[in-house]
């Protein structure tokens, strides 16, 4: 069958079994919808946070980055596990016991303060838009790319399904959809992984392969030949790092303590049974996130690998360009690469250097003599230092998962299904991410805040139009991106870890946070933290400093700051709370018997 | 709440704080340190065709998280039936 026909097989599958699980999933309490009545086993539960979890960021733009950065993008895989370990350990099983339906509701039980919900309310959905925004993207790229429709019609089939599911299901339909697209999206990672796997190395385990041997040749290990091919090239050999050691410790702390404090991750362990149960499952979260995380950084080495030796060929000197295989060709069409002959040799040369004049390729109507698309910004074509040739190609980090399959020559239904497992990648997260912004207004704004009168029947239905709306304004964030998409994922990270987390965290272990202490940190985290990224990066305006590292507090980059905004929190919240009074008796009450499992009922709205 | 009850509670809630700790500084060690402060030193150590202190950084560390997250279900509900407060 051809690749189109797969494609719109496999995603159509996927899409009726989603919505399948939504008619037999409906919510008919604020229970079922907020926390999927709190009946969800821990291995179901392990799996929807997985996919939850491991977004269309995870699924297609992860290994690229690996692909490109080598060691330096360690940091990702480290922190967005290492950050389940004190999910597990830190607040899963306390906020489980606290029985609530939302974060903001914690904080402001906790601290006593109407003002300290609000905020929390506040971080929670800015975080949370700005991780949608991302996920309708990814959904954009795949539809285009595969299935061939433009990228706003792609959208709208997303909008529907995330629609039905969502709004009829709640978080009793999300939680089971997204067992299955954890399913759908492992199954397509792992595949095209073994098959490339078994291609360069002869092991079928990604995991041993990229520290085995090459196929082609068994006394050379795979990640020293690739360090020798890419410091021929004049990169930074793979297995090095370009980084500090200070801002690699702070971007890991930053994206641990974020993970963390996410919302939507946090909200999945409301729904299990037991105390107990919350525990486990992030164990069983952390195993299916692993499942992906450990396959990715083989995936990237490998991808990198195959990719130069197709370009510039056994005998590093390019491949002429009407040589190419196809999918070089196709991933043309769409932009994400792009050739500039700078030698006029007609081969298509791959090495360190920026082959473009600015970040993205600009591209002329007409084609150029081998039917290549004319890039119009080409770079002045300088050879970089150690480089054997000037760069010729720009080549987008998110194309190396989606093309890998392509480069490797694996057949067409392995193609097919990583558009199907795109696809859910992007749809699973996006869905929780709906859903913690539909309860954080109608139920910490709305029912607790400004309509407390409102009926349960009236939250749920408020509930179900939050969501419709959220599903809108996403959809049309997917379709015209801000500029500043990119730079605010690092924003979102920064502000859970330097925001959320210390004073949720706090809450816990320490009797003697008070409401006054909890703002204050809160406040100094978030401020210090969104000023300094405002300031290096700019969001609504033009950065104000110039973003080089001899600007940086102590070297520090606006990514990682929210590690050092975390620290201040912390310091802030313990030290204003030791100046000012004890927490009422109640409050302290309250974290005594979050502290011992017994008598955790499932969540209860009151 | 009796007393007794009250320093039950409190036992467990040390015990907890003690097998926390221990579980964090494996944590730290494998991530932070063998993965970022130590790479330099571990890299010219190998295992097989990986630099130890990439391994660590890229796969190791996570692997060592999963353990660690296991073994503190599996002691934590041993400490929840020692001090009887299980749910």
């Amino acid at each position: 069958m051809e690749l189109q026909t797969l494609t719109f097989l496999f995603v159509g599958i996927s899409f009726a079994v989603y919505i399948g699980i939504a008619i037999w999933a409906k919510a008919g309490t604020t229970g079922e919808f907020y926390v999927a009545g709190g009946g969800v086993k821990p291995v179901f539960n392990g799996m929807a946070t997985a996919a939850d979890w491991m977004s269309a960021a995870s699924f297609i733009s992860m290994a690229g980055l690996i692909a490109f950065l080598g060691y330096d993008a360690s940091v990702y895989l480290m922190g967005w596990t290492g950050g389940y370990v004190l999910l597990a350990m830190l607040l899963a099983p306390y906020l489980r016991k606290y029985g609530k339906f939302t974060v903001p509701e914690f904080i402001g039980e906790r601290y006593y303060s109407q003002t300290a919900r609000i905020v929390a309310v506040i971080c929670l959905i800015f975080i949370s838009f700005t991780y949608i925004a991302g996920q309708m993207r990814g959904v954009g790229i795949v539809f285009s790319r595969f299935l061939e429709v433009d990228i706003i019609t792609g959208l709208m089939i997303g909008m529907a399904i995330v629609f039905v599911y969502a709004v009829l299901g709640g978080m009793k339909g999300i939680t089971y959809t997204q067992v299955a697209q954890y399913c759908v999206l492992i199954f397509a990672y792992t595949v095209p992984a073994v098959f490339i796997s078994l291609q360069i190395t002869g092991n079928p385990l990604p995991q041993i392969g990229f520290g085995s041997t090459l196929a082609a040749d068994p006394s050379t290990y795979m990640l020293d030949k690739l360090d020798q091919v890419v410091t021929d090239l004049g990169f930074t050999a793979y297995t090095d790092g370009t980084q500090t050691t200070t801002n690699l410790f702070f971007l890991t702390m930053a994206l641990m303590a974020g993970t963390a404090g996410l919302p939507h991750v946090i909200v999945r362990f409301f729904t299990v049974p037991k105390v107990s149960d919350a525990r486990k499952s992030a164990g069983y979260a952390l195993l299916f996130i692993a499942l992906l995380y450990t396959v990715a950084p083989a995936v990237g080495s490998m991808a990198r690998f195959n990719l130069i030796n197709t370009i510039n060929g056994e005998d590093v000197t390019g491949t002429e360009y009407t040589k190419m295989p196809s999918w070089f060709k196709t991933w043309e069409n769409s932009g994400l690469l792009a050739w500039y002959d700078h030698n006029g040799d007609g081969k298509i040369q791959y090495a360190k250097g920026n082959p473009l004049e600015g970040k993205k390729p600009v591209f002329a109507e007409e084609r150029g003599q081998y039917g290549e698309k004319v890039v119009t910004n080409p770079g002045k074509g300088e050879v970089a230092a150690g480089a054997p040739f000037a760069n010729e190609v720009y080549v987008d980090r998110d194309i190396m998962v989606l093309a890998n399959p392509e480069i490797a020559g694996l057949p067409a239904w392995v193609i097919a299904l990583i558009a199907a497992g795109g696809i859910a990648a992007a749809l699973s997260t996006a869905a929780g991410l709906l859903l913690v912004i539909s309860a954080a207004i109608s139920h910490d704004l709305l029912k607790s805040t400004f309509a407390p009168e409102i009926s349960e029947k009236q939250e749920l239905m408020y509930g179900r139009i939050a969501i419709t709306v959220a599903i809108l304004i996403a959809g049309y964030l997917g379709a015209n991106p801000p500029g500043w998409v990119a730079e605010t994922v690092a924003m979102a990270f920064g502000l859970a870890a330097s925001s959320l987390f210390p004073v949720i965290l706090l809450g816990i272990f320490s009797k003697r946070v008070n409401r006054k202490g909890a703002i204050a940190g809160m406040l100094t985290g978030l401020i210090f933290t969104f000023c300094y990224i405002v300031y290096f990066k700019g969001v609504f305006f033009e950065p104000i400093g110039v973003n080089a590292p001899e600007n940086w507090l102590f070297g520090i980059t606006p990514q990682a700051i929210g590690g050092l905004g975390m620290v201040f929190n912390f310091v802030v919240a313990l030290t204003v709370s030791h100046l000012t009074e004890e927490p009422p008796q109640e409050v302290q009450e309250m974290v005594a018997s979050l502290r011992i499992p017994r008598g955790a009922a499932s969540a209860t709205a009151h | 709440m009796s007393n007794s009850n009250n320093d039950n509670h409190d036992s467990y809630w040390r015990a907890n704080i003690k097998l926390v700790l221990m579980c964090l500084v494996v944590w730290f060690v494998v991530s932070f340190g063998f993965g970022v402060l130590l790479v330099d030193q571990l890299n010219t150590i190998r295992l097989g065709g990986f630099k130890l202190g990439f391994w660590f950084a890229q796969q190791g560390s996570i692997y060592t998280f999963l353990a660690l997250i296991f073994f503190y279900v599996h002691q934590m509900n041993k400490l929840d039936k020692k001090y009887n407060v299980h749910d």
